[in-house]
């Protein structure tokens, strides 16, 4: 339970952030992204914000290598550029270009009610369960 | 130029998205990348359903939270329309599942781990998106 509840509160802390800073705006993210135009870096803070926490984060957990709760932390162990990676990380930054939004701001963006993030989010749920349908090992 | 710029409250709202990261971390040890979490529970593994299901729940509440006991929320603009917002999203889910991460498992804790997987790829997507923002911008519509 208590797992649960942290991850939870992880959540509201991360959707908060998203909120305040205004990632949850795709015009946000497109002025970041619109270099040529009207360049807002705002973005360009956030990344900066968010790395100063888990910078240390990282680093001081992987001292510890178990979690306050005593279990084992589950951290990516690849380092190779293969290229579902390369080919991906493409596909997804036109999808972010066409559109504003990524994954968690689009979740967050699901409280306004409105007709936009629903299809948004229905559409990326399509696609990634496509993909975990014809992939053969998911993750 | 730049009078869109917020730094403050980008700021802000960047170190709450660390703590909010730092914190599944050192409690379910997990990497706070949204792809992940949520393609994690379109699979209904259930071992693992609990912590992502809460998680998510978290970010969908975040701006009820906000609008109701903080500040309050400017609306948010949305300039792409259905057909647009359709293809985006699929190429989002797509990519974000073939590539194993988006802005927060690759940019905010893969960066944070010092991984060369997740710089490699959050210089590719940003570079693909203003590319893409860019010819959008320019198409002669």
């Amino acid at each position: 339970m208590r797992v649960q509840l942290a991850a939870l509160v992880s959540g509201l802390i991360f959707g908060v952030g998203l909120t305040i800073s205004r990632m949850i705006d795709p015009s946000k993210i497109i002025g970041f992204l619109d270099v040529t135009g009207a360049w807002d870096p705002s973005l360009a803070l956030v990344m900066i914000g968010a790395l100063a926490v888990t910078l240390p984060a990282f680093a001081i957990a992987r001292r510890h290598e178990t979690t306050l709760f005593q279990s084992k932390l589950q951290l990516p162990t690849r380092n190779d550029i293969d290229p579902p990676l390369v080919i991906g990380a493409i596909l997804f930054g036109i999808g972010w270009g066409i559109g504003g939004f990524c994954p968690g701001p689009a979740l967050s963006a699901l409280a306004f009610g409105l007709i936009k993030p629903m299809v948004f989010v229905a559409a990326m749920i399509v696609g990634m369960v496509g993909v975990q349908v014809l992939s053969k090992n998911p993750d | 130029m730049m009078e869109n710029f917020t730094p403050v409250s980008a700021l802000v709202g960047g170190l709450l998205i660390g703590i909010g990261s730092a914190l599944l971390l050192w409690t379910n040890g997990r990497i706070a990348g949204i792809s992940g979490i949520l393609g994690g529970l379109l699979r209904f593994d259930k071992s693992n359903l609990g912590w992502r299901a809460a998680f998510v729940a978290g970010l969908v509440l975040a701006p009820v939270l906000v609008s109701e006991f903080g500040p309050g929320i400017a609306p948010v603009k949305i300039d792409a329309n259905i057909p647009m917002l359709i293809v985006a999203g699929l190429l989002v889910g797509i990519g974000t599942r073939i590539g194993s991460g988006c802005t927060s498992g690759h940019g905010v804790c893969g960066i944070g781990r010092l991984s060369p997987r997740s710089f490699i790829a959050t210089l590719l997507f940003m570079a693909t998106a203003i590319v893409t923002v860019f010819i959008m911008r320019n198409l002669p519509v």
